[in-house]
């Protein structure tokens, strides 16, 4: 079996699976058990300032989006940061960390952006024995309001700072938590390395308005009539989550600078992805939610068949393989020609692939043949798009193919080079160098 | 033999309770959702080229998935009004569900029947504002004989179209097979006669019942008192066995069964055999068959002359026989009965094989001991109307052309008293709308719209 262990910005773990700062980690209880079914380690649920703990609405905190089958496949929370006192928090912090020396344990942190507030309570976290601390820059929802959360991570002057004040007041490791409810993610991670972050985690969630109840015409969760954005997270979020974790991967300015991967990770793919994409681990939340704290048996077993089928020894034989793929739109190769396949042993005779060119791209898949039901590509209209395969029920039946060199693509008539040459040499750029 | 043991009551109430409930429930909501996710809302759609009348079945499953469940009645109604019982009696494993491209890697195709009984049941259950609306009056009159699901289709089309309707038939209650032809378990709760009053409620159209062709009506009277007439008077002569005991008790006509269990109110009031003999291997055997069965019959036996893959009775059919305890013997026919003090006791059959197309006795004979013998060998066109026998037949029932016309200029025809077809319910529907349409271009006196362009599918 391919060896799990993971070493992150320093800290180590038996595995890459951290439960990220949220409800599953809200308390001693819900930890234990969480090490029980064999997380790697935790980000505890966000402390606050000491005094009166902050207080949550008591109606709905979260919603979700559904696959049509009722998957969640969406999931929205208006839930602030921890609502139990201080001292409570890192009395238990204390107490886990003594009992499960082996596992992760970073406590994340959300106070005023003021020095004096940070200077306060990193000792004090410092003081539980915990292995790091994540810095929350990211929630969107209610502390923004307040200065807090996403408000500090919109401004990247504001991340460097406050990294600075806690690289500063504490030995521990630094990880900043991103917000993606920005621009481009570069400048805030920037931020952060500049600061000293000794890793950045990302993303957090994501603005959200979850629906409308059509019968009361009321926002979706509402409290008592009245609804606000949440943070959103779950599988949907993915894709972004991706795309941000490799801008910062492939920035030479952040070259080294460990990303933990956050974002709809579910499954052990999932996870692999974004390890590929350049993470040292992964943190997960919305999936615990979902099915509760056994799935981390689910995904250990499965990178590590992983691990061991691409003959990879460890993490660190994935970490950024993925990575040097990823390039501008400007480094594509215009030169290369792919074709849509239909492989007709397969084809259940759907006829969607066909209507959805026939409709909405090129045209390019025909319905009969001598008068029967029959979906051919028609190469001399197929321009590659991939909306076929994007579209067909059946795993394998329509894929895509390259046009080797020499070859003659019928739909432009123009031979394959084999050469490579992107817009910014193409004719018809203007700007061309 | 044994004397015979023909007597009611064998059950507890209980027993006919769950006998004669509903065979097949409904999906639940969750259940429903679930399998209209399954379906892949292909282009051009098999099942829709599968279903005789061309029921969008993508858009009403889309609309249950849709939470639109009203959307998803329309979407069957507009092409079958009678889609709710359709959605009970269609052999959908032959038709609709056989065509599902889900069969070709899973064997498992979209439920489709229940999801169709799904978007109906929950139409009927409150059906809200009325659905269909008729065009302006056309001032034109249509006589429709036969209140079955040809001739109500087409009285509902034509209305719909703006004609005024009368629909005469000769029981005393609209519905035809669908009220006395099918088995009870298969549309319990009066639904048959709910799914009439709701389909009558278009307006326009008058029932007259107990008027009968050929005795109350007369075809040439129709014609004249009439701008067009259509005949769906379906089959209701019965195929005789062509024996000397034949009207001895205990034998019977299994349509007269079947119609006696749907009109009964209490079931522990019907008397069944002990032992029962069917002769006929369609439908109507299989629903005579397991009756017997549910109201207490010790062995059912169902008799056919040729195998099983040739019954007309449906693959799925034939096992739900089975599967209530009704022994299906094949190769096989009556050669007599044995009487006693006027019932029937003994039935003797004999073992054919097929040679060159047609059957032979082999010699050997088997008795076996009955007190009910089922007749159900197929039923024939009644030609008590000396009009209706000129009509062009074709192998004993009205030729018809396209769009359901007769030879006779003026009167169209529809159902299972016309040739071609398998005799299906979702058939007679089809061809009643057909016709409709056809009789609405004959009539019209202004210019139709040229949107329907269905005809009569080619005899199989």
């Amino acid at each position: 079996m391919a060896d799990l262990r993971s070493t992150f910005a320093g800290i180590e773990s038996p595995n890459p699976f951290w439960l990220a700062s949220a409800p599953p980690t809200d308390k001693e209880y819900n930890v234990v058990r969480a090490f029980e079914a064999g997380w790697g380690g935790v980000v505890w649920k966000t402390l606050g300032e000491a005094g009166p703990p902050i207080v949550n609405v008591n109606g709905p905190r979260y919603a979700a989006l559904y696959s049509q089958d009722r998957r969640l496949i969406g999931f929205n929370n208006i839930e602030l940061i921890t609502d139990r006192p201080l001292e409570v928090n890192l009395e238990e912090i204390r107490r886990v960390k003594r009992d499960w020396p082996d596992r992760a344990l970073v406590v994340s942190i959300m106070v005023p952006c003021q020095e004096e507030a940070w200077k306060a309570i990193l000792p004090m976290v410092e003081d539980t024995g915990c292995d790091g601390v994540e810095l929350n820059f990211g929630c969107p929802h209610g502390m923004s309001e307040r200065g807090m959360g996403s408000a500090v991570g919109q401004v990247p002057e504001y991340i460097e700072m406050v990294t600075r004040w806690c690289k500063h007041y504490t030995r521990l490791p630094v990880i900043v938590k991103l917000t993606p409810n920005v621009a481009d993610i570069k400048p805030p991670a920037l931020a952060a390395h500049r600061g000293g972050a000794d890793a950045v985690s990302l993303i957090n969630t994501i603005n959200s308005v979850m629906g409308v109840d059509l019968d009361s015409l009321l926002i979706v969760p509402s409290t008592g009539g009245q609804g606000s954005h949440g943070g959103y997270c779950g599988p949907a979020v993915k894709p972004i989550a991706q795309n941000m974790v490799a801008e910062i991967a492939r920035a030479p300015s952040m070259a080294g600078l460990p990303i933990s991967g956050i974002g709809g990770i579910t499954t052990w793919k999932d996870a692999a992805e974004f390890i590929a994409l350049g993470c040292g681990n992964v943190q997960i939340c919305t999936a615990a939610m979902t099915y509760g704290f056994k799935i981390a048996q689910d995904l250990c077993d499965g990178l590590s068949e992983y691990l061991d089928a691409k003959g990879m020894a460890n993490i660190d034989a994935l970490r950024g393989r993925a990575v040097p793929s990823i390039v501008d739109w400007n480094q594509l190769n215009l030169n290369h020609v792919e074709k849509a396949r239909i492989e007709q042993s397969l084809c259940i005779q759907c006829g969607r692939c066909h209507i959805v060119c026939e409709d909405t791209s090129h045209q390019a898949i025909s319905a009969t043949l001598n008068g029967k039901r029959h979906f051919e590509v028609m190469d001399d209209e197929c321009v590659g798009c991939n909306l076929c395969v994007s579209v067909c029920p059946v795993p394998d039946c329509i894929t895509m193919h390259a046009l080797p060199a020499g070859a003659v693509d019928p739909r432009t008539g123009q031979v394959v080079s084999g050469e490579y040459a992107n817009w910014t040499t193409h004719p018809n750029n203007p700007a061309r160098v | 033999m044994p004397k015979p043991d023909i007597q009611a009551g064998r059950l507890t109430d209980a027993q006919y309770a769950d006998n004669f409930g509903d065979a097949h429930p409904p999906l639940t909501r969750a259940q429903a959702l679930i399998e209209a996710e399954r379906c892949y809302y292909c282009h051009d759609a098999p099942c829709i080229q599968a279903c005789p009348t061309g029921i969008d079945i993508p858009s009403f499953i889309r609309r249950i998935g849709e939470d639109n469940p009203r959307g998803a009645a329309r979407a069957i109604l507009e092409a079958n009004v009678f889609g709710g019982m359709c959605a009970r009696v269609c052999p959908t494993e032959v038709l609709c569900e056989q065509a599902c491209v889900r069969n070709t890697h899973e064997d498992k195709p979209v439920e489709i029947g229940l999801l169709q009984r799904h978007a109906t049941d929950h139409y009927f259950s409150k059906p809200g504002a009325p659905m269909f609306q008729r065009a302006a009056s056309t001032g034109r009159r249509i006589a429709v004989v036969g209140a079955g699901p040809a001739g109500l289709s087409c009285a509902h089309r034509a209305a719909l179209l703006g004609h005024d309707v009368t629909v005469f038939d000769a029981r005393p209650k609209p519905g035809g097979l669908n009220e006395y032809g099918l088995a009870t378990y298969k549309t319990v709760d009066g639904f048959a006669q709910k799914e009439i009053d709701w389909l009558l409620s278009i307006g326009g159209i008058e029932l007259q019942c107990g008027q009968a062709l050929g005795e109350q009506l007369l075809l040439d009277d129709l014609t004249q008192r009439f701008n067009a007439v259509f005949i769906g008077v379906g089959l209701a002569g019965v195929n005789a066995l062509g024996l000397a005991d034949e009207s001895a008790n205990g034998v019977q006509n299994a349509v007269d069964f079947i119609a006696a269990l749907r009109q009964v109110a209490d079931y522990s009031a019907l008397p069944v055999g002990r032992r029962v003999v069917v002769l006929g291997g369609g439908m109507t055997a299989v629903d005579a068959a397991v009756q017997s069965r549910k109201l207490g019959a010790d062995v059912v036996t169902i008799v056919y002359r040729r195998d099983q893959a040739q019954m007309p009775a449906s693959t799925y059919e034939r096992e739900w026989a089975q599967l209530n305890g009704v022994t299906i013997r094949t190769w096989s026919v009556l050669k007599s009965l044995e009487v006693a003090d006027s019932a029937v006791v003994g039935a003797t059959f004999a073992t054919v094989r097929e040679t060159d197309g047609r059957l032979l006795e082999t010699g050997e004979t088997s008795t076996t001991s009955v007190d009910t013998v089922f007749k159900a060998i197929g039923q024939t066109l009644v030609l008590a109307d000396p009009t209706l026998a000129t009509l062009r037949l074709r192998a004993g029932r009205i030729e018809v052309d396209a769009e359901g016309r007769t030879s006779l200029p003026g009167v169209w025809a529809g159902g299972d008293c016309t040739f071609g077809g398998q005799d299906l319910t979702v058939e007679a529907v089809e061809h009643g709308k057909i016709a409709a349409h056809s009789i609405d271009r004959a009539l019209a006196t202004s210019p139709r719209a040229a949107s329907f362009n269905r005809v009569r599918r080619t005899a199989a």
